[in-house]
């Protein structure tokens, strides 16, 4: 077909490397890094997720439609978490009314 | 297009040839992975608010989950796409034995994964801390709920299940659709040609394992276990 095989080891070393990761990442929640802890996970979680997809998923061997769909897709994804985080994260930057109290959002403990 | 019939198995009319409609297949499913990641996206986002909102109310549930079930639980799931990845292998050659054999396996491993959610799921129900069905914890339980408060607590469980829950159900989508698999592959159905079902259901599977891979650490890892 369009696809060339991929030899054996490869799926094999990306599934030891997951494997590894794992570890890692369950390894590093016992490590007080403070609020890197989470920082630390996401990029090992993104890191997981690249292996998955060029490898098993084939985007290494994919045609630049199915790139374009893609990167579409986590385009819309970072509106989606971006801007809803920004507009929680900003809203007490500015005083609100004390009309506005009794009604105001949950404010960061 | 002069093929002969055994090159054109499985071909639709509407395609040229299969190299056509194999590019056509993935695209489609790729298309819908990306409202997949949407669909998902959105409880991804009002997760990522509400547990910034409510850190701690959310760190003392957390702690409240088993790291080492879902440490297992994420390398059994990462063994299934393995073997998933194995099975569009085994097409590509045609191999239809290892076909059927890595297919069987995938649809074990998925088992697995989901018997032990099932297991995690009871002991839920037994330490009572199911939000709206059974949300009554108590002694060191609720001690260990209340500083964050026990509302909040209760939120971090809604996400718990729905995230977990959803997720269970599209393995559970996953499993009906290997089993369709295996059924066509032990007829001889798939060529090295025509495998594209099987190339569609392991792009899905895969992306069912990358729900997991954020899942495991923004649910069991929250604010250290130290």
């Amino acid at each position: 077909m369009s696809q060339q095989i991929v030899p054996l080891k490869t799926y094999v070393t990306v599934f030891v490397s997951l494997i590894g990761l794992t570890l890692l990442t369950t390894g590093v929640a016992f490590i007080d890094l403070g609020p890197f802890n989470t920082v630390v996970a996401l990029v090992i979680a993104f890191c997981k997720m690249l292996l998955v997809i060029f490898f098993f998923m084939h985007l290494r061997q994919s045609g630049g439609l199915v790139r374009i769909v893609l990167l579409a897709g986590f385009f819309w994804l970072a509106l989606l978490i971006g801007l809803t985080t920004a507009d929680y994260r900003t809203r007490n930057w500015t005083p609100a009314p004390d009309a506005w109290s009794t009604t105001a959002p949950p404010t960061h403990p | 297009m002069a093929e002969t019939h055994a090159e054109s198995v499985g071909l639709a009319h509407q395609f040229e040839d299969l190299a056509q409609q194999h590019d056509a297949d993935t695209l489609g499913i790729w298309v819908f992975l990306v409202t997949e990641i949407m669909f998902f996206g959105g409880v991804f986002a009002s997760y990522a608010i509400l547990r910034w909102l409510y850190f701690t109310a959310f760190a003392a549930g957390s702690h409240l989950l088993d790291v080492r079930l879902g440490a297992i639980n994420t390398v059994v799931l990462l063994g299934s796409s393995l073997t998933m990845a194995l099975s569009v292998r085994s097409a590509q050659i045609g191999n239809r034995r290892f076909l059927v054999i890595f297919l069987i396996l995938t649809m074990i491993l998925g088992g697995a994964f989901l018997g032990v959610k099932a297991y995690e799921y009871n002991q839920k129900f037994v330490e009572h801390i199911v939000p709206s069905l059974d949300w009554a914890p108590e002694g060191a339980i609720l001690a260990r709920l209340a500083p964050g408060g026990l509302d909040h607590a209760k939120l971090y469980f809604f996400f718990y299940f729905a995230m977990t829950g959803l997720h269970a159900l599209h393995m559970i989508i996953g499993m009906g659709l290997l089993l369709w698999l295996v059924l066509r592959a032990r007829k001889g159905n798939f060529t090295p040609q025509y495998f594209a079902p099987v190339e569609v259901v392991g792009l899905y599977w895969h992306f069912v394992d990358i729900v997991w891979i954020f899942l495991f650490p923004l649910l069991y890892l929250i604010g250290g276990r130290y």
